[in-house]
């Protein structure tokens, strides 16, 4: 019977032709324009490598703006060759993790890093968190062995495999002490480390991992099968390891939420909270519903009225369908469109989001961002054991959600696309701009609204592989600025303050890394610590950059964000950026005001003039001089138009008055 | 049409499973490991012959997404199906010249990419078999037969299977004594189930739509 209705079903859909299905977007804002007129990124010169592509032989011609590389230093003999991939800092050093192992770094001379600490033991992708003396390693291909031996892992069931993360213990940070390890079903590509603010005893780890599940005889308990058949499937699900800070070696997954379930997110933009309450109303009159991966669609009459006919005249009979008939369609729908989704059987994949890619997790504010499959993800993180979803987007521009990152207020987020994996070259001419970027979103009410994408905008070569990757935010005070790895594509800095228009304002970009092929190379990850953007260069090492004074960004600016100290950073943890009381803060205000003709250009000069007199003054004169003109900012509307920055600029003169003695 | 002879697909646990019994993938059975070759890493991870198979039959798995893909325009599919073609098209043209950089830095035949079966050697026999998921020559024809949201409907059936073909032959690779030690393999084939297992999902939820309207 059902073989007989699944014909003509699908006959009443092949009769169904001429419905349009504009499912397409053309998306929530235009793509950035190229920021300066002739890109000097376009056209640059390209290296050439020795016959292994392990060493560059002659650089690449290089380009920057508003930006100075202060330093490049070439990886340690062992780590030549080998893909250096992300960082984390703490202290003076950066923590750099390479397919064979990972370096430290002491950058306490930006112009000159030294090499701290080699520590070989190959595993993909090497990345890294760091907390304390602790250290996370990321382990996920087939090749990773427990002896940190080189030699690769031959039998597809091992134990001398190790696909999860590493725990080292750096409290000598020459001389890292291994402590052990937490194998996971699926390894990990990568890791988020979570500190919780209520949690003084333990830190998490969130697992992304989205390789294959490990075979059940590799590591006990691991089921390749689906949710529907075993509630143990290592799919669809991330794992949380908990680390006892006092006992890492006691480190165990603690919960594998299922965070995926019952994805009702769209896999265009734009389907707002009107749809959702038409299908709402919809679904309590008694429409038919196709469920697909918890998203649901209303099915028209044209469709269905043919199929309940259908019904009637199966078990002979005439006229209108029964309530019988309507719910033995009812009935049989979820077989129809598992069959229509190319699904059925014991075979039945559910939709939506395997695992995630990256998720950066922001404690202080209770909320996680999940770059996850086909969809980026909110979640609340109150209680990091048990991650809740919040909210969902998908985008038909996007490709694969990689990586997330909220503004410090927290009222947006940022997700990019990693669209080909970032071996691809994509970001030639031809590419668009919507695809492979990032997107931006507003956060309202614990809602995503779309509100743009960003793609690093000089066109590169196909011979340079190019797409959205790591980043953090640089902390300029009163605005969202954000520098971005972009593999061969360079490094874009960029503001996006104005969630619709973000905006280039700095850049640095190399040539291709060889003249006749994709070498390898560019920028994995690119991230600001203590006053120096440091990037870690696939190929050639360290870089270290620093901002230059622009139309775009002030010396007073630039002074705020260096005066910012933190003492360590995963940039997939974010915490709170706080910026202590300084003249350069209230100046980097005064500044943007000046930019954006925020205050009229006499109180402008007469704020610097009156913050200059303060600065020469020294205790409680200086302390009344602020105190006043914070007074007079808080109270004196006169010139006036953006009263948001005037409110931080008044308060950053208080603090720094209070702060006087 | 692209195909003209009769295949029968071919999966690659199966290959596994009967290696011993005498089948051999014909360009796999002239693989010399060259450490020296190729990638950084190849040194330490000198690649198999199933390595090589996995590769190969990608690209002719790969240049049929294209063939299909590329029939959006002529075939008067939808914005959204069209969009999709663009990408598949965008995404698989790239990643066929990475799998032939792949092969001729490991001094390997590169196929030309073109959508039939692989020749593969059983018991002396020399046999066509395509790849997981790829269509049959009938499905080609029903394919190119139909147009409009017809074509999308059918277009989105078929990428789905063929994509689900690409995600088998990952596992089957990973479940082969050997394979995927190398980086390169091992991030590329990660990257194909990560990325078609997305877009599985992408085209389920499209069908769908069409099937609402």
């Amino acid at each position: 019977m059902l073989n007989t209705q699944s014909k003509l079903f699908f006959a009443a859909i092949v009769a169904l032709a001429g419905c349009s299905a504009a499912t397409t977007s053309s998306g929530g804002g235009g793509a950035a324009a190229p920021a300066v007129a002739k890109d000097p990124r376009v056209g640059l010169a390209p290296g050439t490598l020795d016959a292994h592509d392990t060493r560059v032989v002659t650089p690449a011609a290089e380009a920057s703006w508003n930006l100075k590389l202060v330093s490049l230093t070439p990886p340690a003999p062992k780590f030549i060759g080998s893909t250096n991939s992300d960082l984390a800092f703490i202290g003076n050093y950066a923590i750099q993790g390479n397919y064979n192992g990972y370096q430290i770094w002491d950058i306490s001379s930006p112009a000159k890093p030294t090499l701290k600490t080699e520590y070989y033991c190959p595993a993909s992708q090497s990345d890294v968190s760091v907390y304390r003396n602790l250290l996370v390693v990321s382990s996920e291909s087939n090749s990773g062995r427990l002896d940190c031996a080189g030699t690769g892992v031959k039998d597809p069931i091992s134990h001398d495999r190790i696909r999860g993360i590493r725990m080292f213990d750096i409290s000598d940070i020459a001389n890292p002490k291994y402590i052990g390890n937490v194998q996971t079903c699926r390894g990990s590509h990568t890791h988020t480390l979570l500190v919780d603010p209520k949690d003084k005893d333990n830190v998490y780890v969130y697992i992304s991992g989205s390789s294959g599940v490990r075979p059940a005889g590799e590591l006990a308990g691991c089921s390749n099968a689906m949710p529907d058949s075993d509630p143990n499937s290592a799919h669809f699900r991330i794992e949380v390891i908990k680390i006892p800070l006092a006992h890492p070696e006691q480190a165990a997954i603690v919960s594998s939420p299922r965070i995926f379930n019952d994805l009702t997110a769209p896999p265009t933009h734009g389907e707002g909270a009107a749809d959702k309450a038409e299908m709402d109303a919809a679904i309590a009159k008694g429409a038919f519903v196709a469920d697909v991966g918890g998203q649901k669609f209303v099915l028209p009459p044209a469709f269905v009225n043919p199929q309940l006919d259908s019904v009637v005249k199966a078990r002979g009979g005439m006229g209108k369908p029964t309530k019988a008939d309507s719910a033995a369609f009812r009935a049989y729908l979820p077989t129809f469109v598992a069959k229509m989704t190319g699904g059925g059987g014991g075979n039945n994949k559910p939709t939506g989001p395997d695992q995630c890619h990256d998720i950066t997790v922001y404690p202080a504010i209770g909320l996680a961002g999940g770059a996850c499959g086909g969809y980026g993800l909110l979640l609340d993180i109150r209680d990091p054991a048990h991650p809740v979803r919040l909210g969902a987007v998908a985008d038909s521009n996007f490709s694969y959600w990689h990586s997330a990152t909220f503004n410090n207020d927290g009222t947006k987020i940022l997700f990019s696309d990693e669209w080909g994996g970032g071996g691809a070259p994509k970001c030639r001419a031809g590419d668009k701009m919507e695809w492979g970027a990032d997107a931006i979103f507003e956060l309202v009410n614990n809602r995503m609204v779309m509100k743009s994408y960003y793609k690093m905008p000089a066109a590169q070569t196909s011979l340079e592989n190019c797409v959205a990757h790591n980043g953090s935010l640089i902390p300029i005070p009163g605005r969202d600025v954000m520098i971005q790895a972009w593999y061969q594509g360079g490094v874009s800095v960029f503001d996006w303050t104005d969630a619709s228009h973000p905006k280039e304002i700095a850049f640095f970009d190399r040539g291709p890394s060889a003249p006749d092929h994709m070498g390898p190379g560019g920028s994995w990850s690119v991230y600001w610590y203590n006053g120096v953007m440091v990037s870690s260069e696939i190929l050639r090492g360290l870089d270290i950059f620093e901002l230059v004074p622009s139309a775009f960004i002030s010396q007073n600016e630039i002074d705020a964000a260096k005066s910012v100290h933190v003492d360590y950073t995963n940039t997939q943890g974010q915490t709170k950026i706080v910026w202590p009381a300084t003249f350069s803060l209230a100046r980097a205000y005064v500044d943007q005001l000046a930019r954006s003709n925020g205050l009229s250009t006499s109180r402008i000069t007469a704020t610097r003039s009156a913050l200059n007199a303060a600065e020469q003054a020294n205790g409680s004169a200086r302390r009344n001089a602020l105190s006043q003109l914070a007074t007079k900012l808080r109270n004196d509307g006169s010139g006036v138009s953006d009263r948001a920055k005037m409110q931080k600029l008044s308060s950053a003169v208080e603090e720094l008055a209070n702060a006087t003695r | 049409m692209p195909m003209n002879r009769p295949a029968f697909r071919f999966s690659f646990a199966l290959l596994g499973a009967i290696a011993l019994a005498g089948i051999v993938a014909r360009a796999p059975a002239q693989v010399k490991s060259n450490p020296e070759l190729g990638t950084t890493t190849a040194g330490r991870y000198p690649f198999t012959a199933a390595d090589v198979h996995f590769i190969t039959g990608m690209i002719s798995h790969h240049a049929q997404a294209l063939v299909m893909a590329r029939w959006a325009p002529t075939h008067d599919a939808g914005s959204s199906v069209r969009v999709l073609c663009e990408r598949i098209i965008n995404a698989q043209t790239d990643e066929i010249a990475l799998m032939s950089r792949w092969l001729t830095v490991r001094n390997q035949p590169v196929p030309e990419a073109k959508p039939g079966p692989m020749k593969m050697v059983m018991n002396g026999v020399e046999m066509d078999m395509l790849m997981p998921g790829m269509l049959s020559d009938d499905q080609m024809m029903q394919l190119d037969a139909a147009k409009g949201i017809e074509f999308d409907r059918r277009f989105l059936r078929f990428m789905i299977q063929h994509h689900q073909g690409a995600m088998t032959m990952v596992n089957d690779l990973f479940a082969t004594e050997g394979a995927g030690q190398d980086e390169a393999i091992f991030k590329f084939a990660s990257d194909v189930y990560a990325d078609q297992g997305t877009e599985i999902d992408r085209m389920q939820k499209m069908l769908i739509l069409l099937l609402g309207k």
